[in-house]
C-alpha cells in the first residue's frame, strides 16, 4: 500500500467529508498541510486575519449546514483564532479548526511559535485534539467532523505536530468511529412524552420557545404542525428566527431583552411553557425568580446539561427535536385557545402603536427603517447577516424571517466583527443566494481587513453600515443607565465609502431617507461587492428593552408619537 | 457538609484530567477530592470526584461529565450501599515516652505505624473518611507534623451500580455520515 504523509492524509480524510472550501492563513507551522493541499480539490480562502477564518467558517457552517472548516499556523496563527471558536461554542456551530503545531519532540520547550493551543481552547471547544504521530491523523479527522456536526455541533480543534504533518504512514480510511464515551441521544422516553402530551392537553396559555435547536435538527415543518394543531403562538430566541415563520398569525416574534412587548407579555402570563431547543439565557428569562411565575415547563433539548440549569423544568425531554416532536405530534389533541390568542392579539395591538415602523417621515434616518427597506426590496428573503449591537437588535426586529437559516448573527457571545467574515463565508455556501451584512460602524471596523478578501474572492456581498458614530449599543445603556456620560462611546469612523473604494468597491453614501431606496436597488443592480454607508440618527434607542435584572415584562418603552397615521 | 461521591470512568488518555478539572472550574463546581488511577482494562482509567455539595447536584454533575467526549460512564454512589476508602499518612510529634500510645491510638484505628525516627513516627490508616477524621482529632494535641491523603475512592458492593441520572444510548451509529 502506498504511503502518505500526514498533511495528504489530513486533506485525503477531509475531501471524504465533503469539504470543498476551507479558510486560513499559513504559517511555519502548517506549510507542509498547505503544500499538501495544491494536490486536492479544495478551494482555500486567504483571510487577512485569522479570526476572520474562524468566523467565515461559522458563517459557513450555519448557511450550509455542513461543516465549516478554519486553518491556522501555531502560536499567534491559533490564538488569532480564539474569539471566533468562541463565538461557534457559544452558538452550538459545527466548525473545525485545524492549527499547526512545532515539532513533537519541541513540545513544551516554548520553540518559536509555540502556543498550547489545546489547553487555551480546551473550555471553548466542544472537543480538541493534539495529533503527534501522523498515523493518528486519520482517526482524529474522522472523530473531529462527526463530534462537531452530531448532537448539539460545536467547533472541534485539531492540533498537528509539524512531524505528524511530513511522517510518512500507510493510510487506511477509518471506515468506523470509535468513541466510546460519546452517545447523542435520540429519543425521549415514551412515559415522559406521555406526561408531556398531558401538560400539554391541559394548557389554556400554552407558548413555546422555539430556539437554534429547532432549525439545527431540521425541525422546522414539524414545530409548524405542532404549533398549528394546538394552536400555540410561538417566541422566538434570536439564533430561533426563522423557526417559525413571521407572517404566520401564531408568531410572536422575538422574546427578551429586546423582545416585541407582546412576545414578552404573553411568556410572563402563559401557564405553560414548551422549550424547543433553546436554554433560558440571561438574555431571554431576565430575571430569574419571576420569570414565568405562572407555567408549568417541558424542555426538548439534546443537550441533558442544560436541562434545568438556569430554569427548573417540569418535563425535561432530551432527545433529537425532531424525532422527540416527531414523536408528541400524535400524542397531542387539537386545540383552539381562542381566549389567549386574543388576549395576546391586544398587547399586540398597544405594541404596533409605538413601533417606530408607523413614524411619519420627519426627514431623518432611522436604522430601523433602513433595515425594513432593505427587507422590502429582497422580499424577505435574503441571507441577513449581522454584527452586534443596535443594527444587530433592529435587524432582529424588522428583518422578518420566514425561513429557516438566513439569519446569520453571533448570539451568545456577542462577537462585534463577526458580521463580514460570517457573510463571505455565507456566499461560499449559498453563492445563488443574495446576502446582505447589516453592520454597525463599531462593529464593521473591528474586521474590516477582510474586505480585501471579499474582493479578492470576488464574493457577491451587499454590505450596510449604520453608521451612527457610537458604539450604539453602550451608548443606550449609558443614556439609560449612566445619566448619558458617554464614556469611551462616541466613534470618530473614517469615510466608509472611501474604504470601500481603496479597495476597488462601489460605495454609496446615504444621509437622507430618500436616497435609501435607490441605493440599496444600485447594490442590488450591481454584481460583487458594494458598501453602502447610511449615516443614521446618532442618539436613537432600540425598544422595548428589559434592564439588566428586571423582570421579563418590565420593559422600558419607546414613547408613542402622535400621529395620524399609526396603526390601529 | 454534605458531599457528593461520583464513579467517572474515562478514556485512558493524555489530557482527560486536566478536561474533567477544567470543567468543573469552569462551572464553579468545587472539587474536596478527585482520585484518578488505572482500572481492570488498560484502555480506562477512573475516577472518583467527592464534590462539595453546593451549587452542583449529582444530576447536574453527570449532564456536564458527559459533555467530556473521553467520559465514558458515570454513577452516583453518595448514600449508596458502597465501600468507600481514604489512605492518610500522618506524621506525628512523638517522644520515645509517647510512642506507645500513639501505638494504642492506632491499634483502635486498626492503622499502623510505617515509620520510627528519634522524635516522630508516621502512622498509616485506610478507611471511611469519618473513621480518619477520628484519629487525626485524637493525635492533633501531640501535634500533626506533616500529613497527605489520596483522597476517597469507591466501589459499590455486589452488582448493584450507583444512580444514572441519564441513560446511556445503545452505543453510538458508527460510520455515521449524516449531516448536522
Amino acid at each position: 500500500m502506498a504511503k502518505k504523509t500526514g498533511a495528504e492524509i489530513l486533506w485525503e480524510c477531509m475531501i471524504r467529508e465533503g469539504v470543498e472550501v476551507v479558510f486560513g492563513l499559513p504559517g511555519g507551522a502548517i506549510m507542509p498541510v498547505y503544500d499538501a493541499m495544491l494536490y486536492y480539490p479544495v478551494h482555500h480562502v486567504l483571510v487577512r486575519h485569522e479570526q476572520g477564518a474562524a468566523h467565515m467558517a461559522d458563517g459557513y457552517a450555519r448557511a450550509s449546514g455542513k461543516v465549516g472548516v478554519a486553518m491556522s499556523t501555531s502560536g499567534p496563527g491559533a490564538t488569532n483564532l480564539v474569539t471566533g471558536i468562541a463565538t461557534a461554542m457559544m452558538d452550538s456551530s459545527p466548525i473545525v479548526c485545524i492549527t499547526g503545531q512545532v515539532h513533537s519532540h519541541l513540545i513544551g520547550g516554548d520553540a518559536f511559535q509555540e502556543t498550547d493551543v489545546t489547553g487555551i481552547t480546551l473550555p471553548i471547544t466542544k472537543h480538541n485534539f493534539l495529533v503527534t504521530r501522523a498515523d493518528e491523523v486519520a482517526d482524529v479527522v474522522r472523530q473531529a467532523f462527526y463530534i462537531a456536526r452530531s448532537g448539539r455541533p460545536g467547533p472541534v480543534l485539531i492540533d498537528i505536530c509539524k512531524d505528524a504533518q511530513v511522517d510518512e504512514v500507510e493510510f487506511i480510511y477509518p471506515e468506523k468511529i470509535s468513541l466510546p464515551g460519546y452517545h447523542p441521544p435520540k429519543n425521549a422516553p415514551l412515559d415522559d412524552l406521555k406526561q408531556a402530551a398531558e401538560l400539554i392537553d391541559q394548557a389554556e396559555s400554552p407558548v413555546i420557545l422555539a430556539g437554534h435547536g429547532v432549525m439545527m435538527s431540521g425541525a422546522t415543518e414539524i414545530l409548524r404542525t405542532f404549533a398549528t394543531k394546538t394552536q400555540t403562538p410561538v417566541a422566538m430566541t434570536l439564533l430561533g428566527l426563522g423557526a417559525f415563520p413571521a407572517s404566520d398569525p401564531l408568531s410572536l416574534g422575538m422574546m427578551g431583552m429586546h423582545g416585541e412587548a407582546y412576545c414578552n407579555l404573553a411568556i410572563q402570563n402563559a401557564d405553560l411553557l414548551l422549550a424547543f431547543g433553546m436554554r433560558f439565557d440571561d438574555r431571554v428569562t431576565a430575571n430569574l425568580r419571576t420569570y414565568a411565575p405562572r407555567a408549568r415547563k417541558i424542555h426538548i433539548e439534546i443537550d441533558p446539561s442544560e436541562v434545568h440549569k438556569n430554569v427548573e423544568v417540569d418535563i425535561p425531554l432530551v432527545g433529537d427535536l425532531k424525532t422527540v416532536l416527531t414523536d408528541l405530534v400524535p400524542m397531542v389533541d387539537e386545540h383552539d385557545h381562542e381566549a389567549w390568542r386574543a388576549e395576546i392579539e391586544a398587547w399586540r395591538r398597544e405594541s404596533q402603536a409605538r413601533d417606530i415602523l408607523y413614524w411619519a417621515d420627519d426627514g431623518k434616518l432611522y436604522t430601523a427603517h433602513v433595515i425594513r427597506n432593505i427587507w422590502e426590496a429582497t422580499g424577505g428573503d435574503a441571507i441577513l447577516t449581522t454584527g452586534v449591537g443596535q443594527h444587530q437588535m433592529w435587524s432582529a426586529q424588522y428583518y422578518c424571517m420566514e425561513k429557516p437559516n438566513r439569519l446569520i448573527t453571533s448570539g451568545g457571545a456577542g462577537t462585534m466583527g463577526f458580521g463580514l467574515p460570517a457573510t463571505i463565508g455565507a456566499w461560499f455556501a449559498q453563492p445563488e443566494k443574495e446576502i446582505w451584512l447589516v453592520d454597525g460602524d463599531g462593529s464593521f471596523q473591528m474586521t474590516q481587513a477582510e474586505l480585501s478578501t471579499a474582493v479578492q474572492e470576488g464574493a457577491n456581498i451587499k454590505i450596510a453600515i449604520m453608521n451612527n458614530r457610537f458604539l450604539g449599543m453602550v451608548r443606550q445603556w449609558q443614556e439609560f443607565f449612566f445619566d448619558s456620560r458617554y464614556s469611551g462611546t462616541p466613534l470618530n469612523g473614517p469615510n466608509f465609502v472611501k474604504i470601500a473604494e481603496a479597495h476597488g468597491i462601489p460605495g454609496k453614501q446615504v444621509s437622507t431617507p430618500g436616497d435609501v431606496l435607490p441605493a440599496i436597488e444600485f447594490a442590488r443592480q450591481t454584481e460583487g461587492p458594494v458598501v453602502l454607508e447610511f449615516q443614521v440618527e446618532k442618539e436613537e434607542a432600540v425598544y422595548p428593552m428589559v434592564p439588566t435584572g428586571a423582570d421579563l415584562d418590565k420593559m422600558i418603552r419607546r414613547p408613542v408619537r402622535e400621529q395620524p397615521q399609526a396603526a390601529d | 457538609m454534605q458531599q457528593l461521591t461520583l464513579i467517572a470512568l474515562v478514556e485512558n488518555k493524555p489530557g482527560v484530567l486536566n478536561r474533567v478539572a477544567s470543567l468543573f472550574r469552569r462551572r464553579n463546581f468545587n472539587i474536596e477530592s478527585l482520585n484518578v488511577g488505572r482500572t481492570e482494562k488498560p484502555d480506562i482509567s477512573r475516577m472518583t470526584i467527592v464534590l462539595e455539595n453546593g451549587n452542583v447536584d449529582a444530576r447536574k454533575a453527570e449532564a456536564n461529565l458527559y459533555k467530556l467526549v473521553n467520559v465514558i460512564d458515570v454513577q452516583d454512589v453518595t448514600n449508596q450501599p458502597a465501600v468507600t476508602r481514604d489512605l492518610a499518612l500522618i506524621k506525628v510529634s512523638a517522644t520515645s515516652e509517647q510512642r506507645a500510645e500513639i501505638a494504642n491510638l492506632a491499634s483502635i484505628f486498626r492503622a499502623r505505624i510505617v515509620d520510627v525516627a528519634p522524635d516522630s513516627v508516621i502512622v498509616e490508616i485506610t478507611g471511611t473518611e469519618d473513621k480518619i477524621e477520628g484519629l487525626i482529632e485524637l493525635l492533633s494535641p501531640m501535634g500533626i507534623l506533616e500529613m497527605v491523603r489520596t483522597g476517597q475512592v469507591a466501589m459499590m458492593r455486589g452488582t448493584a451500580t450507583g444512580i444514572r441520572y441519564a441513560p446511556r444510548g445503545n452505543g453510538h451509529q458508527s460510520g455515521d455520515n449524516s449531516h448536522g
